[in-house]
C-alpha cells in the first residue's frame, strides 16, 4: 500500500490559519494530508504539543506563524522560533530526522504559499517514510 | 501508648539504584528509634539479612508499606517489583529512579548491545579477546547458575507494576520521608492512589529566594565553572542552566541553597506531561535573539540538551529512548 503520511499542523489564528483559510476559499487544490489545529499564537505552541503529536502517530509536524515583526502579540513568533530550534536539536539527538518538523511564516494573504508549503512538506515526509517514534514510545514489557 | 498499637510492617528495596535512597532512610538518624518503634522492618537488603525466599513466603498484602527505590533495569528488579507489589498494601516508588527512571534511565540513550560492548570489551582496563559476555544461565558441575537478564530498556517502577504513591527526589529529603511515614503510621487520610507525595505542587522558581527580574534575556549559556556566581541572582539570569522552572518543590532548595543550580531531581510540576519539553519551552523562550543564526549560536552552548533536560526522566518522557 502506498504510504500516505499523517501530518499535524499548528497554525496561529491571526496569520497562518487565515492564510490556510484563504487557500480554501480560493479553491486552491493541495494535498489532503495535513490536519490543522488553530492556536491563538505560534508562541503558544510548546515542544510538548509537537512531541504529543508524534506520540499519537503523526509522521511530520508543521508549525506556522506570522512573519517576524508581524506577531499580533509582538513577540510570540520569536518565542516559537527559539523553541523550534531547540526542539530540532533534541529530536535529532533522539535519533529522529529533524526534517520531520518544519517552521514557516505564512501571512493572512499567503494562501498560495500555504498550499505550496503543504505540498512540499507532504512530499518531504512521504520520502522520509513512516515515523516509528510512536512504536518506540510504547513501553516494552 | 505506642506498645499497644500494632506495628506496621515495612520493606525497603533497591532496584537499579546507587544506594542513596536507602541511606536517606538511615538519615532519619536518632528518629530511626521512632521508626523501629512504629514499624517492623521485614525486608531491607542494605541493612537486614532477609532473603527473597522470606518475602515469597509472606502472605499477599502482608507488608503494609514498601519503599521501592531504583529503576527497573533487569529481570531481578522486575521480579522483585512484582513480588513486592503482590505482598504490599502500599507500594511507594521512592526516589527519582523508581519515580521517573532517574540517572540509570540515561542508559536509554544507548542499547544493551552497545553497553555490553563497552563494559565487557572496549574499556581500557578490560582484556576479553573472546568476547565473553554475561549469560543468563551457566552450567557448572554442581548444577545451573543463573544471572538476571539485562534489559535493553530502563523503565520506571510504574511501567512494570501499579504504584500507589510516588515520592520524588535524588534522594527524597529525609524530612519528607518522616512526614509521609508519620501520616501512614498514624492512619491519617492519604491522597488518592497515583499521587505524588512528599513534594509540593509548585515550581522551584515560585518559591526560590534568589533575586529575579521580570525580563530574562540570555545571550549566552555558561557551564557552572565558567562564571563566578554572585550568590543571589537567579541562575538562569546569570546564563546558568537551572531546572527550577520545570521542577517541583519539596527538596528545601538543597542545591540552590548550596549555590548550585537545580538539576531537576524532584521531577516535573503536575501540569508538565513531558518534563524535558516543559523545560525546553522555558529555556528557549528566554533567549534574547531574533535571528535564526544567532539563536543557533546561543544554543551551541547547550552541549547535550536531551541529557540535560531529561537527566532524571528519560524513561518517563514521551520519546523514552533514542531510536536505533
Amino acid at each position: 500500500m502506498e504510504f500516505n503520511p499523517k501530518i499535524m499542523a499548528f497554525l496561529c489564528k491571526w496569520c497562518s490559519y487565515t492564510g490556510a483559510d484563504l487557500a480554501g476559499t480560493s479553491r486552491m487544490e493541495y494535498m489532503p494530508n495535513v490536519h490543522a489545529i488553530r492556536v491563538m499564537c505560534s508562541g503558544r505552541i510548546e515542544p510538548t504539543f509537537v512531541l504529543k503529536a508524534f506520540k499519537q502517530g503523526a509522521d511530520g509536524v508543521l508549525i506556522c506563524g506570522c512573519h517576524p515583526g508581524d506577531c499580533h502579540y509582538q513577540e510570540g513568533n520569536y518565542k516559537c522560533l527559539r523553541r523550534f530550534h531547540l526542539l530540532k536539536r533534541y529530536i535529532k539527538q533522539m535519533g529522529i530526522e529533524p526534517e520531520r518538523i518544519k517552521l514557516e511564516w505564512i501571512s493572512a494573504s499567503e494562501g498560495k504559499q500555504y498550499a505550496e508549503l503543504v505540498n512540499s512538506f507532504t512530499q518531504t515526509i512521504t520520502e522520509l517514510g513512516p515515523c516509528h517514534i510512536s512504536e518506540t514510545m510504547e513501553v516494552l514489557t | 501508648m505506642a506498645e499497644k498499637k500494632p506495628k506496621i510492617k515495612m520493606a525497603v528495596y533497591w532496584g537499579s539504584a546507587c544506594g542513596g535512597c536507602c541511606v536517606s532512610v538511615l538519615d532519619v538518624h536518632e528518629a530511626l528509634f521512632d521508626v523501629v518503634a512504629a514499624a517492623d522492618l521485614v525486608f531491607w537488603p542494605i541493612a537486614l539479612d532477609t532473603k527473597y525466599q522470606d518475602v515469597e513466603e509472606m502472605a499477599d498484602g502482608y507488608i503494609d508499606l514498601t519503599l521501592y527505590n531504583g529503576a527497573v533495569r533487569n529481570s531481578e528488579n522486575e521480579r522483585l517489583a512484582k513480588l513486592l507489589r503482590q505482598k504490599s498494601k502500599i507500594l511507594v516508588a521512592y526516589g527519582s529512579c523508581a519515580h521517573l527512571g532517574g540517572i540509570p534511565g540515561l542508559a536509554n540513550f544507548s542499547t544493551k548491545e552497545r553497553i555490553f560492548e563497552r563494559v565487557y570489551h572496549d574499556t581500557e582496563s578490560t582484556v576479553n579477546p573472546e568476547r565473553v559476555y554475561p549469560q543468563t544461565e551457566y552450567e557448572v558441575a554442581e548444577g545451573i547458575l543463573d544471572l538476571p537478564e539485562f534489559y535493553n530498556d530502563v523503565r520506571a517502577l510504574a511501567d512494570v507494576v501499579d504504584v500507589d504513591y510516588f515520592m520524588p527526589g535524588c534522594p527524597p529529603q529525609t524530612a519528607r520521608l518522616v512526614e509521609v511515614f508519620t501520616a501512614i503510621v498514624t492512619g491519617a487520610e492519604l491522597p488518592p492512589p497515583g499521587s505524588v507525595i512528599g513534594a509540593g505542587d509548585k515550581a522551584q522558581c515560585d518559591e526560590c529566594s534568589r533575586k529575579k527580574s521580570e525580563n530574562k534575556g540570555i545571550k549566552k549559556f555558561y557551564r557552572p565553572w565558567e562564571v563566578i556566581d554572585d550568590g543571589e541572582t537567579c541562575f538562569l539570569e546569570q546564563g546558568l542552566l537551572c531546572m527550577g522552572p520545570a521542577t517541583r518543590t519539596g527538596c528545601d532548595f538543597r542545591c540552590i541553597e548550596g549555590n548550585a543550580p537545580c538539576r531537576g531531581c524532584y521531577g516535573p510540576t503536575p501540569d508538565a506531561v513531558d518534563p524535558g519539553a516543559k523545560m525546553m519551552s522555558a529555556v528557549a523562550s528566554v533567549i534574547d535573539e531574533k535571528d535564526p543564526a544567532a539563536i543557533d549560536k546561543v544554543l551551541d552552548d547547550l552541549v547535550d540538551p536531551a541529557g540535560y533536560f531529561y537527566r532524571y526522566s528519560l524513561p518517563s518522557s514521551f520519546i523514552r529512548r533514542t531510536m536505533s
